[in-house]
């Protein structure tokens, strides 16, 4: 007779194979139990699972909604593979997105009434400066004072977010806004510009598309990927090395908050076009679904960004046309989180009888 | 055939691209020490851990006292009657003597049987523990005797004891063999697996020799010589290495001057006014067990700490204390600690990659920070062909190495970029007799080319046989400089193990 509780050994060698396989595993995992969630709850699973995945994009206005989701989860996850990479949990890019916001939104507030071929740059690089600052806060407090990462990015998220909140009520209000929490439209020249007519995707995707081509060349052939790769497998050999590991972790964060906040400006200047409280609905935490899900390699982040913009799109759907609160969005997207865990887990251990006697 | 215990009958294990044990078969007798010798990559370990549970075999049989033998686990293993002494232990430095046993216990016992049985086990087979103590403040023989004990409370009828020897002063190595002797006397078995020739002919009675995945011969150990075991082990001739001191320069080009260093940190060593000189071309050997301030002094060494209380070093004229890691080999300085597996090289990276994680300014890898990927597999081929490292190509994972073609891999790194001064720790830790010896010829004649070498290691055979100067680290302090041809063994015996004079 076998125990019943299996226990957990070490596998001599995980399989390569399995490890490109475990984002595939873990999607198809997930829609089996989504359709169990949605016959518990009464629906025809088909159907669920047609308004959920299906429907949101056989328009084309809904594969433009898609890149729209998909351009700032790829930019903010492909941001953080730097700091994963490189062994360091910042799970702050929310506040790093909400920073860069402000510093980009902010300039385009001082200049709603100018119309100039610069502004848009302007707002973009100030964007990227905001979340660099944002994201080199953890840094200095983790390398100063050995502080733990996790903690201090995510605390700062909740700052910036009152930050935010506090501008467009005060001083960014705007002033024929009826006292509406929201700051004043930002002209037209600091503005995303559209990429089709009357589809919602913008410049912001092409900007996705070429900084995740440059990460890819710095990961794979620039010795500042191998920096950042050694550091994370075994900090004894980078410092064997002689790889300064306060200067890796001091990019990495500042790479990842200036992505996250190019991402968080071109939310604004995109589709939104002023800032107000609400400007983003949790990207800079599921980005780090996205990141994972797609390996931290740049072409798995595409990939799995677009898979995760569409539980966001999905959910709406399903609320739409199932009423079924958005928030089942958010339950497709801890499902993904857990099957990839589990499978994580599963390819470096197997799971064991031990035989009673 | 009633005094066979163990019959092993073609026993087959490839991995991907490697046969590990090819048809492998040979018999154990009861009431015996058998030895298992070859090189790594011979396929010791591999057949250990089948007969433990840790590998299932492809093909073949095993037999314990005439009836199948399989296994899925090393509990299993030891519940069959085998245990197994690792050459790294996996005891708890935190915890009690006392705890640690506790926790390898498979089965349920009372607490007064436990100290019954252990009182026993001590008196009988010669391993005196002090129960209470914790196991950071054990000496590595101590820590034997915890796992060695461990064991025996599972009354096993074979021990398989990896490497034993390889941590132990000559004192613990004699104390070790009376208890070895004792098992036997008792009716068990000892399967004891070595790459020392002179501990296969004093203390075992059948040697079986491997050499790559095939057994080459099992003979009785009468009449052997430590010559003609390692000629069988190695399939060829070895040269005798000789010490020749005509090629050292009176120039010294590498001065430790007084280096003292506190950690407060009851796991690490202080260092005490530290001094020794290097001459160019000269090996300068550091011995002592370890845990007596060598990684610490070899941190030092490598610049990967800078922050030392007082002292200095000094390289070409420069003071270079407190240069980190990279500048010391803008200088041309190069540096192997002790650890392959993620200190000196990074295991999940491919042998190419590891190429990089030491770089001199005329290896030219980098242009603008991108990588000349040409440059670097050029390099990593070259020391590949260079020095014989066994393996399917440049692309291949560090991890899939074995120890002594790694370690092969990483010193021809160093050597192949000329360095004027190479620290090295424990070159041939847990490596086979022919990787070893290419690894002391190499270091020879590097150090005949003019390179400067400073060598710390606990193998006191391999300090003799290659250095020209020893001093012994103890406790943080380093003993005097003896030269090498002139020293006797026992003088530094004494002086390892603490007593000066």
């Amino acid at each position: 007779m076998n125990s019943l509780f299996p226990s957990i050994v070490s596998r001599s060698q995980s399989s390569g194979l399995m490890n490109f396989f475990v984002p595939i595993i873990s999607i198809v995992l997930t829609l089996i139990t989504g359709s169990i969630i949605f016959v518990l709850l009464g629906f025809d699973p088909v159907y669920a699972l047609y308004t959920f995945f299906i429907s949101p994009i056989s328009s084309t206005y809904g594969i433009s909604e898609l890149f729209v989701k998909a351009t700032p989860l790829a930019l903010i996850a492909i941001g953080l593979s730097y700091c994963f990479k490189n062994n360091i949990y910042n799970i702050g890019a929310e506040g790093q997105l909400t920073m860069g916001a402000i510093f980009g939104g902010g300039i385009g507030i001082l200049f709603h009434d100018t119309n100039a071929f610069w502004l848009l740059p302007l707002m973009i690089f100030a964007g990227a400066i905001g979340g660099a600052l944002w994201g080199l806060v953890p840094a200095i407090l983790k390398t100063k004072f050995n502080t733990n990462e996790i903690l201090t990015s995510l605390m700062l998220v909740y700052v910036a977010l009152f930050i935010l909140d506090y501008l467009v009520v005060g001083p960014w209000k705007d002033p024929f806004g009826y006292s509406f929490p929201k700051s004043r439209p930002f002209s037209e020249s600091g503005r995303m510009p559209l990429l089709f007519d009357g589809l919602r995707v913008h410049f912001g995707l092409i900007i996705t598309l070429f900084l995740i081509f440059v990460s890819w060349f710095i990961f794979s052939k620039t010795i500042f990927g191998f920096q950042l790769k050694v550091s994370g497998y075994s900090p004894k050999a980078a410092r064997y090395a002689g790889f300064n590991q306060t200067t890796l972790v001091f990019f990495a964060f500042a790479i990842c908050g200036a992505f996250a906040g190019i991402a968080g400006l071109a939310e604004v200047s995109g589709p939104i076009g002023l800032l107000y409280r609400d400007i983003s609905p949790n990207y800079g935490f599921t980005a780090i679904i996205v990141a994972f899900l797609g390996r931290l390699h740049p072409i798995g982040i595409i990939f799995a960004s677009l898979v995760i913009a569409l539980t966001y799109l999905g959910a709406e759907d399903a609320q739409l046309f199932l009423q079924i609160p958005s928030a089942v969005g958010f339950i497709f997207q801890g499902l993904v989180l857990f099957y990839l865990l589990g499978a994580e887990l599963l390819i470096n251990y197997k799971l064991t009888y031990k035989k009673l006697l | 055939m009633s005094d066979t215990i163990l019959n092993i009958e073609n026993i087959t294990k490839s991995f991907p691209r490697v046969i590990a044990n090819k048809k492998v078969t040979f018999d154990i007798k009861k009431n015996a020490v058998h030895a298992i010798l070859g090189e790594n990559g011979a396929g010791k370990s591999t057949l250990v851990k089948i007969l433990y549970g840790l590998l299932e075999p492809d093909e073949g049989n095993i037999k314990l006292n005439n009836k199948d033998f399989k296994v899925n686990s090393p509990a299993e293993a030891r519940k069959q009657g085998i245990g197994m002494v690792f050459q790294h232990f996996s005891l708890f430095d935190s915890l009690s003597v006392k705890e640690n046993l506790i926790l390898g216990i498979d089965e349920k016992m009372s607490y007064s049987d436990l100290e019954n049985k252990l009182e026993n086990i001590s008196s009988r087979y010669n391993l005196p523990l002090d129960l209470d103590a914790p196991i950071t403040a054990l000496s590595a023989g101590e820590k034997q005797r915890v796992e060695i004990v461990r064991i025996l409370l599972q009354d096993p009828q074979i021990l398989i004891m990896d490497e034993p020897t390889s941590v132990l002063t000559p004192q613990e190595v004699e104390s070790l063999f009376v208890t070895l002797n004792a098992l036997v006397k008792e009716g068990r078995t000892i399967l004891y697996i070595t790459h020392k020739l002179e501990e296969v002919i004093s203390i075992c009675d059948t040697v079986t020799i491997m050499r790559s995945g095939e057994i080459i011969d099992t003979s009785s150990t009468a009449n052997q010589t430590a010559k003609t075991l390692a000629t069988k082990m190695l399939g060829q001739k070895l040269d005798d290495l000789k010490t020749n001191y005509e090629h050292i320069k009176d120039e010294v080009n590498f001065e430790v001057k007084n280096i003292s260093c506190d950690f407060n940190d009851p796991f690490l060593t202080d260092l005490k006014n530290i001094s020794f000189q290097v001459r160019v071309g000269e090996i300068y050997g550091i011995a002592g067990v370890a845990g007596n301030g060598q990684s610490e002094l070899m941190d030092i060494l490598t610049g990967e700490n800078i922050n030392i209380k007082s002292g200095s070093i000094t390289f070409d004229n420069k003071k270079i204390e407190k240069y980190g890691p990279q500048k010391r080999r803008d200088l041309s300085i190069s540096f192997v600690p002790e650890n392959r597996l993620g200190h000196s090289a990074v295991p999940e990276l491919s042998l190419s990659e590891n190429i990089l994680l030491s770089q001199f300014p005329k290896n030219n890898f980098i242009k603008n920070g991108i990588i000349l990927k040409n440059n670097v597999d050029d390099f990593a081929n070259n020391v590949i062909n260079e020095f014989k490292v066994i393996t399917p190509g440049n692309d291949t994972k560090a991890s899939s190495l074995s120890g002594g073609n790694l370690q092969k891999y990483v010193i021809g790194r160093e050597i192949s970029s000329k360095p004027k001064i190479l620290i090295i720790s424990h070159p041939t830790w847990g490596i086979d007799a022919g990787a070893e010896h290419s690894i002391r010829e190499s270091l020879i004649k590097l150090s005949q080319n003019g390179t400067s070498i400073i060598v710390i290691s606990q193998d006191l055979d391999e300090l003799i046989e290659i250095t020209h100067k020893i001093s012994v680290i103890y406790d943080g302090n380093l003993s005097k400089p003896f030269k090498t041809s002139e020293i006797e063994i026992e003088k530094l015996g004494l002086l390892m193990g603490g007593k000066n004079e």
